[in-house]
């Protein structure tokens, strides 16, 4: 995956740790008081500190930090107590703890302001709070860019910002930048699509502001960038709600500019199982691509697919022949031809979580070991790792009934296919295999027919 | 062949920037089967190597290719290579397109690289399409013309390749996302129907330089195409493009497709299902809405893939029946010489060898002395010696501490004996003569021979073949006498009974101390007093004392008289003054390096000159 959002608190991070290089030449300044909490406690630690004395200060805003929007249409910003502005220290505190302590439904739609669709329900685990900043509504303004399509960024700028952006999203002026324009294009495009209805007064600061906040855009690789609102009083400028996402590919040219970026699991999407990190950890470390993703761990079909197309062929046919995907344990792959041992711990990670339970109505499971014709990957190398994994694994096979299907092509199939055939055979455990002569997803097609078939 | 729409022609050639041996290899195999003229490489891209070429087989015979320093170069050198393929790492590929593009030579450049920044990626397509130049990829196995040009790894192996009917011409026109399910395609369409005639993986990620739409135009008048399959994939708007093409007439062949990642539909947007293009952004950038639109369009969309044979198979039968489609003549395939590594790994050839090693192995993950891991004897915590090493290495044998211990005493007591012998001299003169360090080693090594150091082997020898023998001490003295040989390992030219050399005491101490028995040091001592009753500085010296522990040391590991035999008669003790006088030598030849000492001239007065004139015979 390519482009992955961040908080908004390191969004808020990157444009204070820059702002020298790109704002400050403009005169202007970035009142960066912004902190990211997990806890009440946490917070009020914080606030004992010198550097974050403005927490005892100032009135509060807090709000969850957690890749989602709508925060104030869900009720979850609080920015008063009995009048907007009047947020202390101890409020924020427990506030924060209030909502941290049970599940949250959290809309994604709404109409006007009654939500559509169905909320998601997780827990509130970051939470950013920050100096409340009073304004009056027509200093909100709002600027966003987005790498539009291959040629085309686009800058979208407007003279009002807030929540209510999107119901006056005729009001916003939509500039497309050519990836590769010039500084002096860049800033006769914006110069000429400055919102009519931005006050003079503050026509040039916008200007300027915007011509600089597109290069920061494009120069740190962000694939989206948005603040909404944005305040300008005097040289003073405020973010007061920023969403980005960044182009993870360019992490290596941006170690400086990024500084130690996370990218969080996003709201409502289940944390990575152990499982599923000792594989991306083995991914990270590797040439090779090794990537598993758990659906139900109590699914009773399982698939152990060589090839990034391939594994999405095989889940597609799995979900179209078995009517449906209750029984897809799981989605993975690995390619570009990894070696027998990381074939070997890939394997043994997706058969220790299959054979963890027996089928509570006692049917047997399918492993599909599937695979396109590879281009260069040996297949006789990484099936013996498979096969070093079924010689620890064949007891417990056993005892939750795997029946294995097996369909791969490629360098060195052939003895591939053989051993593993042999093998299987050899601990007892029930096989088919399969070579190129055979349609790859047709093992897909025998298992499900077979299983039925046991059921009667 | 004039086909001014086929991607790559017969007489197509690339540049082919990394030297990626295996890639190349298999197109020139390629190039061999298909019988091509002149191999598809022009030359090689590779800015760190020395290398002025690199050789490939090209069938039986080997073909040298040119290497280059810089993508300029090789142009420069090869102005008809109008293809380069960019195998650079995702950290460079960019800057390598970006200069390739500045020299105008190249029509296509295909980039492998997976992970370009997007930002790149995009700048770099936006360039080439600026320039008229036709990119493949980024994230690309990359595109094949049957039985004219191969990219790469593409097709997979060459049984692969023959099977899936990729090395001749057949009649589809095939366009995938996947560079893996590419070649499942080709199979299939070789088992239901005639081949491809020209196929492209455009690449998985997000901004890929073309797109099917820019190949599907192109097929669409290229005449070798009859009709096309597309393999798509969740995410993007690419193929609504194709569904465009096909309404306002620009394309008219059948076109077969398919859009991968149906099951997407199931989860919500947190499992990424494939490569980095494929994730819907909106309803109609499903698999299932594209498909749908697609079979509206009236383009041939099976209802799944497992039914995607099927429907191949009927498009091609029925434009043969139609004929539009001709039968082929299958070409004469040349059987593909084997790799000689392969055909051994397989058990089908052997040759014998002409060296064998019985010491040390480096082939696998570490290499090994005698068996053991370099890492189990180099560090401390090992337990392993510099003299278990030696044994490991010289023995093939682990010896007792006791052992290992007395061979190091060896090693110390030989390391130095000053600058006057011959050897450290020689070594010294050659270091002033401002030769390396190897150079003054070996000087002073190539002295030691019969008269520098070499009595270690002689004292084994001779007192070990008295003693063998049964000779008294007197008759051993006598016999050597007769034989007029000064009995190697007595006599020092300061050192006397009364003076006794001290690492004589020391070894002999230690012997007594740790060797289980030391008969052959006993019989050597009744030698001595013979020797000693005649002149007083006749005494055993070390380097007899040497030899003779040895010699002890062997047999009390129960090493037979056979074997200790061939130890003293092939050098081996003398092995021992090799190495350890070598520590010495170099700290000599260092000692000169840091002294700077001028080239050494011997003066006259201490040379006596007596040069009469040459007789005339």
């Amino acid at each position: 995956m390519a482009q992955k959002p961040i908080r908004e608190f390191d969004g808020k991070r990157l444009f204070k740790e820059n702002w020298e290089e790109y704002f400050a030449p403009l005169g202007l300044e970035y009142p960066f008081e912004s902190v990211l909490v997990t806890s009440g406690e946490e917070l009020k630690k914080l606030a004992e500190k010198e550097e974050y004395k403005w927490l005892k200060e100032k009135p509060l805003v807090a709000k969850p930090d957690m890749l989602f929007g709508k925060r104030g249409k869900n009720n979850l910003v609080l920015f008063k107590v009995k009048k907007p502005g009047d947020v202390k220290l101890k409020d924020a505190i427990k506030w924060i703890d209030e909502k941290r302590k049970t599940p949250q439904k959290v809309y994604f739609k709404f109409d006007g302001d009654k939500p559509v669709g169905e909320p998601k329900e997780d827990k509130l685990t970051y939470f950013i709070v920050e100096p409340f900043t009073p304004h009056s509504e027509d200093e909100e303004y709002y600027i966003a860019a987005t790498t539009y399509d291959a040629d085309y960024d686009v800058l979208y700028m407007s003279a009002h910002g807030g929540v209510e952006v999107e119901e006056n999203w005729d009001k916003v002026t939509e500039v497309k930048i050519p990836v590769d324009a010039t500084d002096e294009e860049i800033e006769k495009l914006i110069s000429e699509n400055i919102p009519a209805d931005i006050p003079e007064d503050k026509k040039e600061v916008y200007k300027k502001f915007a011509v600089q906040f597109y290069k920061f855009f494009r120069d740190l690789n962000f694939a989206y960038l948005e603040i909404n609102p944005l305040v300008i009083v005097g040289n003073k400028v405020y973010l007061l709600d920023l969403v980005a996402r960044l182009d993870d590919t360019a992490g290596y040219l941006m170690k400086d500019k990024w500084g130690d970026i996370e990218f969080p699991t996003p709201f409502g999407m289940p944390e990575k199982s152990p499982e599923e990190k000792a594989i991306a950890e083995a991914d990270a470390k590797s040439g090779a691509s090794l990537k598993l993703t758990i659906l139900n761990p109590k699914g009773r079909i399982w698939t152990l697919v060589a090839g990034g197309g391939a594994s999405v062929v095989y889940a597609d046919t799995i979900a179209d022949l078995a009517g449906g995907v209750e029984e897809l344990a799981n989605y993975g792959e690995y390619s570009g031809g990894p070696t027998t041992d990381e074939t070997r711990f890939y394997t043994e990670t997706v058969l220790d979580l299959m054979t963890r339970e027996k089928d509570p109505e006692g049917k047997g499971k399918i492993l599909i070991i599937g695979g396109a014709i590879a281009n260069f990957t040996d297949v006789a190398k990484t099936f013996t790792g498979i096969i070093q994994a079924f010689r620890k694994y064949a007891d417990k096979m056993k005892d939750v009934g795997v029946k294995i299907y097996v369909r791969r092509g490629g360098p060195n199939y052939e003895k591939g296919l053989k051993l593993i055939k042999e093998e299987a055979e050899k601990l007892g455990l029930p096989i088919k295999v399969y070579g190129p002569e055979t349609h790859i997803t047709e093992i897909v097609q025998m298992a499900i027919e077979e299983d039925k078939k046991g059921a009667k | 062949m004039s086909n001014n729409h086929a991607l790559f022609t017969r007489d197509t050639q690339a540049i082919f920037w990394n030297n990626n041996k295996k890639a190349i290899q298999r197109m020139l195999d390629y190039d061999y089967i298909i019988k091509r003229e002149k191999p598809s490489i022009a030359a090689i891209v590779a800015p760190t190597s020395s290398a002025k070429f690199e050789k490939f087989f090209f069938g039986t015979e080997e073909v040298m290719i040119p290497i280059y320093r810089s993508t300029k170069e090789a142009v420069k050198n090869h102005p008809n290579a109008d293809v380069l393929l960019n195998f650079a790492s995702f950290r460079t590929a960019y800057d390598v397109t970006m200069d390739a593009l500045n020299l105008d030579q190249f029509r296509v450049i295909m980039i492998t690289a997976e992970g370009i920044p997007e930002r790149h990626a995009r700048l770099m397509n936006k360039k080439a399409r600026e320039k008229g130049v036709l990119i493949i990829g980024p994230a690309t196995v990359g595109a094949i013309t049957p039985g004219a040009f191969k990219v790469a790894n593409i097709g997979g192996t060459i049984e692969n390749i023959v099977n899936s009917k990729l090395h001749r011409p057949g009649s589809c026109g095939l366009v995938t996302r996947s560079g893996g399910l590419f070649n499942e395609l080709a199979n299939i369409i070789a088992r239901n129907a005639d081949g491809i005639a020209e196929g492209v993986a455009i690449g998985g990620d997000r901004f890929v330089g073309s797109t099917f739409i820019d190949h599907m135009l192109r097929m669409e008048k290229n005449p070798q195409v009859k009709y096309m399959v597309l393999l798509g994939e969740v995410g993007g708007r690419e193929e609504y493009k194709i569904i465009e093409a096909v309404k306002s007439g620009k394309i008219t062949k059948p076109i077969i497709a398919w859009c991968i990642g149906t099951i997407a539909k199931y989860f919500s947007s947190g499992v990424q299902f494939g490569h980095a293009g494929a994730s819907a952004n909106a309803d109609e950038e499903t698999a299932d809405a594209k498909n749908e639109a697609m079979r509206k369009a009236g383009i041939h969309v099976p209802k799944n893939f497992n039914e995607l044979p099927h429907v191949i198979k009927g498009v091609y039968e029925s434009l043969r029946g139609e004929g539009v489609i001709e039968p082929i003549q299958e070409p004469e395939v040349p059987p593909m010489p084997e790799d000689f590594a392969k055909a051994v790994a397989q058990g089908k050839v052997r040759r014998p060898r002409h060296f064998v090693c019985t010491i040390s192995d480096d082939r696998g993950e570490e290499a090994v002395y005698a068996g053991v891991p370099i890492s189990a004897v180099a560090t401390p915590d090992t337990g392993y010696s510099i003299g278990d090493v030696i044994t490991l290495l010289w023995f093939k044998k682990r010896y007792p501490r006791w052992a290992t211990d007395f061979i190091e005493t060896v090693i110390k007591t030989v390391a130095d004996h000053g600058p006057a012998v011959s050897g450290a001299h020689n070594a010294k003169v050659t270091a002033r003569a401002g030769k390396s360090v190897v150079e003054s080693l070996v000087t002073g090594l190539l002295t030691i021979g019969p008269r520098f150091g070499g009595a270690i082997d002689g004292a084994a020898y001779y007192f070990k073949y008295a003693y063998d023998n049964k000779m008294s001490p007197k008759e051993f003295v006598n016999y050597m006498k007769k034989k007029g040989i000064p009995i190697p390992g007595i006599g020092h030219r300061i050192k006397s009974v009364r003076n006794p050399d001290k690492r004589v005491e020391g070894l002999k101490n230690y012997a007594s101390k740790h060797f289980p028995a030391t008969p052959l040091l006993a019989y050597a001592l009744e030698v001595e007093k013979e020797t000693t009753a005649k002149k007083e500085n006749l005494i055993l010296n070390v380097d007899g004392t040497i030899g003779i522990l040895m010699v002890d040391m062997w047999r009390a590991l129960g090493y037979s008289e056979k074997e200790i035999d061939e130890f003293i008669a092939s050098g081996t003790l003398n092995a021992f003054f090799i190495l350890g006088r070598s520590i010495g030598f170099i700290g000599h030849i260092l000692d000169e390096k840091r002294l700077g000492m001028p080239m050494y001239r011997h003066p006259w007065d201490d040379i006596l000159y007596k040069v009469d004139k040459a007789e005339e015979l």
